[in-house]
């Protein structure tokens, strides 16, 4: 089975947030959350550039390792979901994630958080697929529809890709090949390299 | 603090998802200029890669916090291992003592008498601080070490139940136990500055090692004069850290965060392991101890032994005497 992943080509992000809006409007999103923002780096500078950034699917996810009450499962095409009927909002994911993706819907203090909420790859929670507590907690279940996340269907420059992980790797090679540079990865390749080298 | 082995596969999914087509199309540019790569590599892993977001939510411009990988590595590893072992060889170190040296007796019986050592103030700072300190200690223990422990007994969803409530009575709990503590701090501050009766005391080895030893010592002996400060400068760290926690983002960000939570944790443990030591001595290990805080009433033999200084002051007040 495919193994689900985003890639953000940051030479063609053009900081529209139409993933942002997306995301939120196919997936009702509360208000104060967004499960996935553009970021701007070196904004109005030489070298500026736009990453769109969500929740990751993490290979060896730290939300799931750190989680005092062991919420989160992965999806057989290794998409991180999470239960909120589990879920404590004790925030230790947040403390985890690398990329910010885990949400509240309060500030938190007193400890009350409130449920965790991230993006799902509009695949759904651990509820019955397509049903009406399904939508309410977790959004979109896009996915058992055959139907791949709105963020990256909607983005214009299709600078955002979800998918197959080696489908859209490819791609991207190929914008690589064209182009004659990598650039934009500002040394992520090599974190990948060194990540897994041994 | 930090942590730099990327070996760990955390960032697997980062390289597949943002990266794995850089490095796929590395022969093509990339891989000459792969040392510079390295080195700016290194440099914006030190810290958060910060950025500027146009929705509110202004902390979000942090596209990635490396810092969440070495909090991970640190709280999940040694913290949880460490700190495991640590709690379990104190149990097991005070079943042993329990074992070979027995319940430390009145060597000349109980006399009969009584002597109040302490007073209904101080009995209700005392035990204010200990029914706190039991739910704090073991919702905290749960947060750590549930998931391993007692998740996979009860099952998920009565472990949620009971980790939500422990998370509720964690953070409530927390201000009456500062209070507790605050009055522990006044009312016994004067008794607990060390002095040269303490370092005899801790030369003979508290007299608990072996029979018929009886250390002279004040109201508290070196012992308990090390307690006093381990639950005072123990509960000013599990405050100072758990309120950082508890108001997220009014004092720090979220490095500060990971670290407050690594303080809580190893404060907290070290301090489950010395209030451990603290119940065993005064409940099963002595004879007499637990009065004092019972009724408030001690046996005059046992002052005498225990707490001989104290108790010839208490006992003939007029003579006077240093604490």
């Amino acid at each position: 089975m495919a193994r689900m992943k985003f890639l953000c080509d940051s030479e063609r992000c053009i900081e529209c947030n139409a993933c942002v809006t997306a995301c939120k409007n196919e997936n009702e999103v509360p208000w104060g959350i967004n499960r996935r923002r553009v970021v701007t780096l070196n904004d109005g500078a030489k070298g500026e550039r736009s990453i769109s950034m969500a929740c990751m699917h993490c290979e060896d996810a730290p939300c799931m390792a750190v989680c005092p009450v062991d919420c989160f499962y992965k999806t057989e095409e290794g998409i991180v979901l999470h239960s909120k009927d589990l879920c404590i909002g004790c925030g230790y994911c947040f403390y985890a994630c690398p990329f910010g993706a885990p949400q509240y819907p309060q500030v938190g203090n007193f400890g009350s958080r409130g449920k965790m909420d991230k993006c799902t790859f509009c695949a759904g929670g651990p509820e019955a697929d397509n049903t009406k507590e399904e939508y309410i907690k977790y959004g979109a279940n896009r996915l058992s529809e055959g139907k791949l996340p709105m963020c990256a269907e909607m983005c214009s420059t299709k600078a955002l890709l979800a998918g197959d992980g080696d489908v859209i790797a490819q791609i991207y090679k190929e914008r690589v090949t064209r182009r004659g540079y990598g650039s934009g990865a500002w040394g992520w390749s090599t974190a990948y390299k060194a990540g897994s080298a041994t | 603090m930090r942590i730099f082995t990327f070996k760990r596969t955390v960032w697997a999914a980062l390289a597949f998802g943002l990266v794995m087509a850089f490095a796929a199309a590395a022969p093509v540019s990339a891989q000459q200029a792969a040392p510079a790569d390295d080195a700016l590599l290194m440099q914006q892993l030190k810290g958060p890669v910060q950025g500027r977001v146009s929705i509110p939510d202004a902390k979000s411009g942090v596209l990635i916090q490396p810092e969440g990988r070495d909090w991970r590595q640190v709280s999940q590893g040694p913290v949880k291992s460490v700190g495991g072992w640590l709690l379990a060889l104190t149990v097991v170190a005070l079943a042993a003592f329990l074992a070979i040296r027995g319940r430390i007796k009145i060597e000349h019986g109980p006399s009969g008498r009584t002597i109040e050592r302490f007073n209904g103030v101080e009995r209700f700072a005392h035990w204010l601080t200990a029914i706190c300190f039991i739910i704090l200690g073991l919702s905290g223990l749960n947060i750590s070490f549930g998931r391993s422990l007692l998740l996979p007994v009860i099952g998920p969803e009565a472990f949620t139940s009971i980790t939500a409530f422990g998370k509720l009575a964690h953070n409530f709990l927390s201000f009456p136990f500062v209070l507790g503590v605050f009055l522990m701090a006044i009312l016994w501050i004067a008794h607990n500055i060390p002095n040269a009766v303490d370092v005899e005391w801790f030369r003979q080895g508290g007299g608990v090692l072996k029979k018929g030893v009886h250390p002279p010592a004040g109201k508290f002996n070196g012992g308990q004069k090390i307690l006093f400060w381990s639950v005072v400068l123990g509960a000013l760290a599990l405050a100072v850290s758990g309120y950082i926690l508890m108001f997220p983002f009014y004092v720090t960000d979220i490095a500060g965060m990971q670290v407050a939570q690594l303080v809580h944790a190893i404060a907290g443990i070290l301090m489950v392991a010395v209030i451990l030591a603290h119940i065993y001595i005064g409940t099963v290990g002595m004879e007499g101890a637990f009065d004092a805080m019972g009724s408030g009433q001690v046996d005059t033999n046992w002052a005498k032994e225990h707490h001989s200084l104290w108790a010839r002051d208490a006992m003939h007040p007029r003579t006077g005497g240093d604490d």
